[in-house]
């Protein structure tokens, strides 16, 4: 019997060697993965930390609606990049939302059939289309052929990255529309087009809002594409044919200078840009997550990662 | 009070409007299809001077001169530049990524939700602030505390990390392309994961397992597409960024851009773009040569992202038909 008892002896060493080493193992894991997560957050809390501190010290009254002085002077302010930007954001929301709501419309409305499959599938990959190749396609499509850089091209540039977003969400929103809506409008003897503008769309418009402004604070921060479409400017705007400035390409050629200066308008910039679009991302969030936990915030996520 | 009118509609009004309806919503849709047909079409018409002047070796070659006279045009190094530092970027991005979507899922979620959305908030930061970061501070830690150390190491012996540690590199530039590409990689992750039935979790954990053995025995095998579906698209992500590379890749051209080491200039097919594009004169090879660069920057990337969608919503049925059996 004494060796059984060895034996239960030695069993339990094993098991408690196996046991001690799994679970060594399982935590080593848990703060790698841990870590993982800190240093993703890292970059961000510096980045913020960085814009802020270095911006703060740029903003003034006169930076935020002077034209830029002469180069290097570190006069001036940025004030035509922010007109810009609010203006070419307006422009290619008017191109964009319209196109890509209807759109969202047709694939959730008539979506089941062979062609919207293979145009949701188009959404999706043209979604992820480089977007310096779009501006390209706008400089072509529209620079090349007036003539002259044109406001047009950089809303149209920016139009395109934006309508595929909102198709998506906006489809995604529609089809949380329960179905008992519609048939409750035909039973009404509503058109079709009545159901959906007025029974549809109001029960989505939350979902279909968070789309349209998640798109919004994505092109505003879209540098390449308006490289080759408004050039970038240091005079307000006068009239669409001519270059225009916006926030993203001020930083740009900003950072590009040598002087002190200018780094520091960079960052001033940086500043309000960052304000800006945070500012829209945040209160999005805010605003549909904490109203109804559920499907919108599930649709807010849902635009997020449709996004970036 | 009106008078309900109980009176049918005429035949014919209704499916007229409902008719324009229908197109204006199809029009709408198949816009998108119009636009990559026209996108595509523009691009190759209007790169096509340089295909027939360099033909393949446009493709082959290594030089770069746009001096009128001595025109060549060659993207080889601009492609490798573009494939380098994209798959650094996601050597080092999908690891870390996959590691926030495993604590992300697995977290209650009064931690984890919270933690979610700062990661996601990295993708709310524009690609030009990326780069005024990554030029002016992101650069110097990293010269010092990183490419120095590795090049005072290694830098004789393995090539890799020879060439002057100077910030504007390969390196610096995968690594700001790595931190760009986790809020993607880990959300896509992080919903391939949630994929995966809670019953064969369960089952693991029965049979005995600790947290990091369920994630081996249950999420990785049932998951595994999506997860490389996942990086794929981040892959994606990462060719096609611009300006945050534009700034930091140190911009060389012509053979100077092949990645020969991590610690030198390069230069990638999306920032030789945004770097020349204003210099280019319609008139000569230059604007045909970026358009053509364009051109084939496109072509990788669709190719990139259709292999990943595939991927992924193949992975997203096979949850659906889980969840319905």
């Amino acid at each position: 019997m004494t060796t059984t008892s060895q034996r239960r002896q030695e069993y339990r060493n094993l098991f408690k060697q196996n046991v001690e080493k799994r679970l060594l193992v399982d935590k080593v894991v848990r703060i790698i993965v841990f870590a993982c997560v800190i240093i993703a957050i890292i970059p961000l809390g510096s980045i913020l930390v960085e814009v802020f501190k270095n911006g703060m010290s740029a903003l003034s009254y006169e930076f935020l609606t002077e034209a830029p002085g002469s180069i290097g002077s570190g006069e001036g302010g940025i004030g035509p990049a922010i007109q810009g930007t609010l203006i070419i954001i307006g422009l290619s929301s008017l191109i964009g939302v319209p196109i890509g709501v209807m759109s969202g419309i047709y694939l959730s409305e008539y979506g089941d059939n062979r062609l919207a499959r293979s145009i949701r599938f188009f959404n999706d990959v043209f979604m992820e289309f480089p977007s310096i190749v779009l501006g390209i396609f706008a400089f072509l499509m529209i620079v090349l052929v007036l003539g002259h850089f044109s406001v047009w091209a950089g809303a149209f540039a920016l139009s395109l990255i934006m309508f595929p977003i909102i198709a998506r969400t906006t489809e995604e929103s529609l089809k949380m529309v329960p179905v008992t809506y519609r048939e409750a409008g035909t039973a009404l003897g509503l058109k079709k087009w009545v159901i959906t503008f007025r029974i549809v769309i109001s029960a989505a418009k939350s979902g279909m809002i968070t789309g349209i402004l998640l798109s919004v604070s994505r092109i505003g921060g879209e540098t390449a594409p308006l490289i080759m479409t408004i050039l970038g400017s240091s005079q307000f705007f006068s009239s669409m044919d001519v270059p225009m400035d916006a926030l993203p390409l001020r930083i740009w050629r900003l950072s590009l200078l040598p002087y002190d200066s200018a780094q520091l308008q960079g960052w001033g910039s940086a500043l309000v840009l960052i304000i800006i679009i945070l500012g829209i991302n945040l209160g999005v969030r805010y605003f549909f997550a904490n109203r109804k936990n559920g499907i919108l915030g599930q649709l807010v996520k849902k635009g997020l990662h449709a996004k970036n | 009070m009106g008078k309900i009118n109980l009176k049918p509609q005429k035949p014919g009004r209704r499916p007229i409007a409902d008719k324009l309806f229908k197109i204006g919503a199809t029009v709408a849709g198949v816009y998108v299809l119009v636009m990559v047909a026209l996108l595509v079409f523009q691009l190759v018409s209007e790169s096509y001077p340089i295909w027939e002047e360099e033909g393949l070796s446009f493709i082959t070659s290594t030089d770069w001169n746009a001096v009128d006279g001595r025109e060549s045009f060659g993207v080889l190094p601009y492609i490798l530049g573009t494939l380098v530092t994209a798959s650094l970027a996601m050597l080092i991005g999908v690891p870390l990524s996959i590691g926030i979507a495993m604590f992300i899922s697995d977290a209650p979620p009064k931690i984890g939700g919270p933690l979610g959305f700062l990661v996601e908030l990295l993708a709310a930061v524009p690609s030009v602030i990326y780069g005024l970061w990554g030029l002016f501070i992101f650069r110097l830690y990293f010269k010092d505390w990183v490419e120095q150390p590795l090049h005072d190491l290694f830098g004789d012996s393995v090539f890799l990390f020879s060439g002057t540690p100077f910030g504007l590199d390969i390196l610096t530039a995968s690594v700001i392309l790595a931190i760009m590409i986790i809020p993607t990689v880990s959300a896509v992750s992080r919903e391939v994961m949630k994929a995966v039935p809670q019953q064969q979790k369960e089952a693991a954990y029965m049979l005995g397992a600790t947290k990091w053995e369920m994630f081996k025995l249950a999420v990785f095998p049932y998951s595994k597409t999506g997860l490389i579906g996942a990086s794929i698209l981040g892959l994606g992500r990462a060719v096609g960024e611009t300006m945050a590379v534009t700034m930091l890749i140190g911009n060389a051209t012509g053979i100077a851009a092949v990645p020969s080491s991590l610690l030198k200039p390069s230069q990638t097919m999306s920032s030789i773009i945004a770097n020349q594009f204003n210099e280019a004169s319609p008139a000569s090879l230059h604007l045909p040569a970026l358009i053509g660069v364009a051109l084939v920057l496109l072509l990788i990337a669709i190719a990139i992202n259709i292999v990943a969608h595939l991927l992924v919503t193949k992975m997203m049925k096979v949850k659906e038909g889980a969840i319905n059996n």
